[in-house]
């Protein structure tokens, strides 16, 4: 209940004619906290969705139309979608769309079948050396990743992997985090049932893929859908180990633009609505995991 | 540790196969990595020149290196300034929240939209609002205060780019806090409630008690992410790091000087090095500091 819900019992009277908004739990919300309550909610609307649409909005522009203009004119008199066919003229933008689908997609299935399998190891198998294991992949995940990029070019280099998007995946590929997720979703499921299989002869790879794995879908859609945000949003490794354009990323392709077109407004605006539509759509669609998986990630951070 | 582990008899190798690729990958590009930047960070190895032992002569520079402490400096400044607000403001923004009224879902998936955003977006976006002629200069310009600098004044722009990151940040650390507010039970404030206590003196005698171990997580998890700040600064002060260099951040200079065919790879990992035993240091203080509030 909120701090700031108070209880008035001699207006009871008043409050019988206002409309009946309750919450969840079936309690009454007051008409006056209603109205404040969605005025700061319109405020912090406007703060946080806002510049996105102002964005859009600035991409929409035409060139005619005065983008610096003050008072500030939010809404395109003639909104057109030229300034996404000059980004396309200018920067090979669909090229670096779809290498960063390639980086992403590239880096679900890694991450998904790499956790799952190390997970369930950790989580189910008993063998010399699991403690040692566990121990490696707790350390990885403490190690920052800001501090180790540039060993990480040079190991890169060593393997002829730089600048490719190969050399893009490869550090992320299995994150120590998403194993110990799946270890955890492996530990919380009750054994019997692993246990009945085995005892009907099933063998360990039956056991994974036909119990194990089914019923830790939901933690695997996590897995995935961070593994995609991720890659999707990367931006100092790739920044560090692409050095031919041809091979841009998205992220890396947009701060080429900018830094050659920073006075472009609407270009740089056209690409950045490119880069971040894809983002919104899936977020859009699948909310539910994006929350769920930030409770699962600040339990274990 | 104590899973009931009654099933023995398995393929003494499947074990090793199930967790191969995850601690190949791990071992290959997180761990060597890490062990090598410590060791590299004692030689003087560039790109294309393998090094030789220096022993502590990069450390040595370091103490005379300008660059070095105006990025320790500015990295330090963003704790400073970012971590206080992403501890407070995501919680005021969970209590908003929290009640279920009409829509409430919407607000919710709307104030998440900086987190799902590539910062890389999110920088260029920020940098044409905060332009010299973007869209808050228009409306300050209109409302009568004139055109602010934000992006050519040294100090403006780390305090703009602080500001982003709070933006971004504030949706994610709101989720975190929702889910502790709903485990304070509710009858903690309508006792409180009864015995008179407005909703200030609730906030802090009831709510922030309850949801304190979370402010220490949240604490602990942005001042590291803030200590390492790159990708906000690098966009919107540039790869020089502003004017004259003066908003460069550490690990911009770790980028910076390691990178490249000239790079310096020697001393970007005594860099690295500084980064690792701040980021340590930054998580013991913020687990002592909830300690000894505990006593």
């Amino acid at each position: 209940m909120s701090l700031l819900e108070k209880t008035r019992p001699d207006r009871q009277a008043a409050r019988a004619r206002e409309p009946r908004v309750t919450d969840r739990q079936g309690r009454r919300v007051r008409a006056g906290e209603l109205i404040w309550r969605y005025l700061l909610l319109l405020a912090v609307l406007a703060l946080t969705v806002g510049p996105f649409l102002w964005q859009l909005s600035t991409s929409l522009k035409g060139p005619t139309e005065d983008v610096y203009s003050s008072p500030p004119r939010f809404l395109p008199a003639h909104p057109t979608l030229h300034n996404y066919a000059r980004v396309a003229d200018t920067i090979p933008v669909w090229d670096y769309a779809l290498n960063s689908l390639r980086v992403a997609a590239a880096n679900v299935v890694t991450n998904c079948v790499g956790s799952a399998l190390a997970g369930y190891a950790l989580a189910r198998l008993r063998y010399r050396g699991r403690r040692a294991t566990t121990l490696a992949f707790v350390l990885a995940m403490l190690v920052p990743v800001e501090g180790i990029v540039i060993a990480q070019f040079t190991t890169m280099r060593e393997l002829g992997l730089n600048n490719t998007l190969i050399g893009v995946v490869l550090p992320g590929a299995i994150g120590a985090m998403n194993v110990l997720l799946m270890r955890n979703a492996f530990r919380n499921l009750p054994y019997e049932i692993e246990e009945a299989a085995y005892v009907d002869g099933a063998n360990v790879w039956q056991r994974f893929l036909r119990i194990a794995l089914p019923s830790v879908k939901g933690t695997l859609a996590v897995v995935a859908i961070f593994a995609f945000m991720g890659a999707w949003d990367d931006f100092l490794w790739p920044l560090i180990v692409l050095s031919d354009p041809s091979k841009f990323t998205l992220t890396i392709g947009l701060n080429y633009l900018h830094g050659t077109f920073a006075n472009d407004e609407r270009l740089v605006a056209a690409g950045t609505v490119i880069a971040v539509a894809p983002l919104m759509a899936l977020f859009a669609c699948l909310q539910r995991y994006f929350f769920r998986g930030v409770g699962e990630g600040a339990v274990k951070g | 540790m104590a899973a009931p582990l009654r099933i023995k008899r398995q393929l003494a190798f499947s074990p090793w196969l199930f967790a191969a690729p995850g601690l190949l990958v791990v071992g290959a590009f997180v761990l060597y990595p890490f062990v090598s930047t410590l060791v590299n960070s004692f030689t003087d190895r560039r790109t294309l020149v393998p090094g030789r032992f220096v022993g502590l002569a990069n450390f040595r520079e370091l103490l005379h290196d300008d660059m070095f402490w105006t990025g320790l400096r500015n990295s330090a400044l963003y704790v400073l300034g970012v971590v206080p607000a992403l501890v407070v403001l995501p919680l005021l923004l969970a209590l908003l929240v929290q009640k279920h009224i009409p829509g409430i879902t919407f607000f919710r998936s709307a104030f998440y939209t900086p987190v799902v955003a590539s910062i890389v977006v999110v920088g260029l976006i920020w940098v044409w609002l905060l332009d010299e002629r973007g869209l808050v200069n228009s409306l300050l310009e209109t409302v009568g205060i004139g055109r602010v600098g934000f992006l050519s004044d040294q100090w403006l722009l780390l305090l703009s780019a602080m500001a982003v990151t709070v933006w971004k940040g504030l949706g994610y650390y709101m989720i975190i806090y929702l889910a502790a507010l709903a485990n304070v039970p509710r009858e903690l404030h309508e006792a409180a409630a009864v015995d008179g206590a407005g909703p200030v003196r609730r906030f802090l005698s009831v709510t922030v008690p309850a949801v304190r171990s979370t402010m220490v997580l949240v604490a602990a998890l942005s001042s590291v992410a803030a200590f390492k700040v790159f990708s906000e600064v690098y966009l919107m002060a540039g790869p020089g790091g502003g004017p004259a260099g003066e908003d460069t951040t550490l690990v911009m200079l770790v980028q910076r000087t390691g990178t490249g065919l000239t790079g310096r790879v020697g001393y970007a990992s005594a860099l690295s090095v500084v980064v690792f035993a701040v980021t340590v240091a930054l998580m013991l203080l913020v687990l002592r500091a909830d300690r000894g509030e505990e006593r």
